[in-house]
């Protein structure tokens, strides 16, 4: 049976760049897939187109294109990546213009665009899944609306000869099952071979996640050479059964463990895994050991999609400002705490006007809360850690103020005093039916 | 014996917008049938209740040896805004873990 082979390249926007051109060099790929957009990040982006229409997009793309366009064209491996954010067109122009800097002529870079869905849904009445408003509720504070596009028009780009295939917001998994529909001739009505595809491009997606990247746990789950940590890659056949496995020499670990946290990863229902082409079933998959550092996935499966793709919209949310402090010694804690009480009585006394605060000691009960902190021994060293939502900046920079000022009018010994304050775009979601998007493929070449 | 959980099961958390996710599986298929016995829905609901506010909601998955719980309301309004210093819910999968399984 044929069989091709897929590369992760990177599993998000700040991720490492030796292990993509490591398996550029010794992966034999065909082709090498880069995820590097979380859910705020093409919001933020959109800011920035709006203030420079020629950005909004991946900062490190330059880079990363720079590291493995020569290895790439140098050995046929076609590039897939969602780095062209808000702005996909000057993405791929900027990949062109790359490619000519290094002497790569007549590299084909295609632009996914159709994605940005904002006018769509501002003229229409979405309720947003988080608080049942419609999208006009959000008003002025609208920033952005992107639809999660499926594998379509990424094949389509692959069908018209695309060396690179820069994409916005697209599923994740779209981005890996799209090759296997160009290179196997997938019919996009085969759910259980795109609900396969889909397997192995959520396992693929994050990358190092899979190699033994956030994972380890000394003495109970080890993994070599972290430091190292060589990206995955799959060999799939035609059937859409695959073997998961990395480069030889690199570092981590491809094990039967590693490969089922990762198909459960951000998983909800694992029968029902929405994605715009298909509605994925992992529930009968199966993972088995094939050899060293190679694991076979097999039984993944697919229904019909449900003719919605899911919309992430970003908005302008509040401003959050953060302070913290740090006590060590004997009598850390009732030190820390009552630092916390002076910053609670100082906004109090101000009048900051905050909506929603946390006041929490780092190392005591900062991250699992009261009940669950209770009766571990005390630490000899804490953080003091005050935040905020404020509707104002200037409020905000207040909270870190009050913290920092604990230095000369708090308890002895505060040290290390740090402080933010930042204005936060959120994220809701919605459902559009998806002959409102309408995707395109356009072409330059270096 | 009760048993650690951690002793016989891995696990990891996972995030989408308000709700978290936690796999968790056995090392070894043997021991599955006491995770999917003991380690209910309730149960962790009850270990997380300073920080799920929501449903818990479990999915089995015997041919992983593997059990997926979903949190409803776990990520403090949602990854985006959340004051939390661990606004994903990293954390939780290995606090999780802490967790002892009664005898069968």
């Amino acid at each position: 049976m044929r069989s091709i082979r897929i590369g992760a390249g990177a599993g998000f926007a700040g991720d490492r760049i030796e292990p993509a051109v490591e398996l550029a060099e010794t992966g034999d790929l065909d082709y090498l897939v880069f995820e590097c957009l979380a859910e705020r990040t093409i919001a933020l982006a959109q800011q920035a187109r709006m203030r420079d229409p020629a950005q909004g997009f991946d900062p490190l793309l330059a880079a990363r294109m720079r590291a493995v366009l020569a290895p790439c064209r140098a050995r046929g491996i076609r590039v897939i990546t969602n780095m062209g954010a808000a702005n996909p067109l000057a993405a791929a122009e900027a990949v062109a213009e790359i490619a000519r800097s290094l002497g790569l002529r007549g590299l084909k870079v295609a632009a996914v665009t159709g994605d940005d869905v904002l006018d769509v849904v501002r003229a229409g009445h979405y309720p947003l899944d988080e608080t049942h408003e419609t999208v006009a509720s959000l008003g002025d504070r609208l920033i952005s609306a992107n639809a999660y596009l499926g594998a379509g028009p990424i094949a389509q780009a692959l069908e018209r000869g695309a060396d690179v295939v820069v994409t916005g917001r697209a599923a994740d998994p779209a981005m890996f099952l799209a090759p296997l529909i160009h290179a196997f001739g997938w019919s996009l009505q085969d759910w259980t071979r795109l609900g396969r595809g889909t397997v192995i491009g959520h396992l693929l997606e994050c990358a190092g996640q899979i190699t033994g990247g956030y994972f380890a746990d000394p003495g109970y789950k080890d993994v070599p050479d972290l430091a190292r940590l060589g990206f995955p890659l799959a060999e799939v056949t035609e059937d859409g059964t695959a073997v998961i496995t990395k480069v030889p020499g690199s570092g981590g670990r491809v094990t039967p463990a590693t490969c089922k946290e990762q198909l459960l990863y951000e998983v909800h229902d694992p029968a029902r895994y929405l994605q715009p082409d298909v509605v994925a079933d992992f529930s009968g998959v199966r993972v088995t050991e094939a050899g060293p550092d190679r694991v076979r996935i097999e039984g993944g499966d697919g229904r019909p999609r449900t003719g919605t793709l899911k919309v992430s919209v970003g908005y302008r949310d509040s401003c959050v400002g953060e302070g913290q402090i740090s006590y060590a010694g004997p009598g850390a804690v009732a030190r820390g705490r009552l630092a916390l009480d002076i910053v609670a009585e100082r906004l109090r006394l101000t009048g900051i006007p905050c909506r929603e605060t946390r006041f929490e000691l780092i190392g005591v009960d900062a991250i699992l809360g009261p009940s669950l902190s209770a009766g571990a021994p005390e630490p000899r060293e804490v953080r003091v850690r005050v935040v905020g939502r404020t509707d104002r900046l200037a409020d905000a920079v207040a909270i870190g103020n009050e913290v920092e000022s604990l230095y000369l009018n708090g308890p002895a010994g505060g040290g290390g005093a740090t402080k933010s304050a930042r204005e936060i775009v959120g994220i809701r979601s919605l459902l559009l039916p998806e002959h409102l998007a309408r995707p395109a493929v356009q072409i330059v070449e270096s | 014996m009760p048993i650690p959980l951690r002793a016989i099961a891995h696990a990891r958390t996972g995030d989408k917008g308000d709700i978290s996710n936690i796999a968790v599986i056995a090392y070894e298929a043997g021991d599955y049938p006491r995770l999917e016995r003991h380690l209910t829905a309730d149960r962790v609901k009850a270990h997380f209740a300073d920080l799920v506010r929501g449903d818990v909601v479990r999915y089995v998955l015997p041919g992983l040896g593997a059990l997926n719980f979903v949190l409803h309301g776990a990520l403090g309004g949602g990854v985006t805004r959340s004051l939390a210093l661990d606004a994903h819910g990293k954390c939780l999968a290995s606090a999780l873990l802490d967790l002892d399984l009664p005898d069968d």
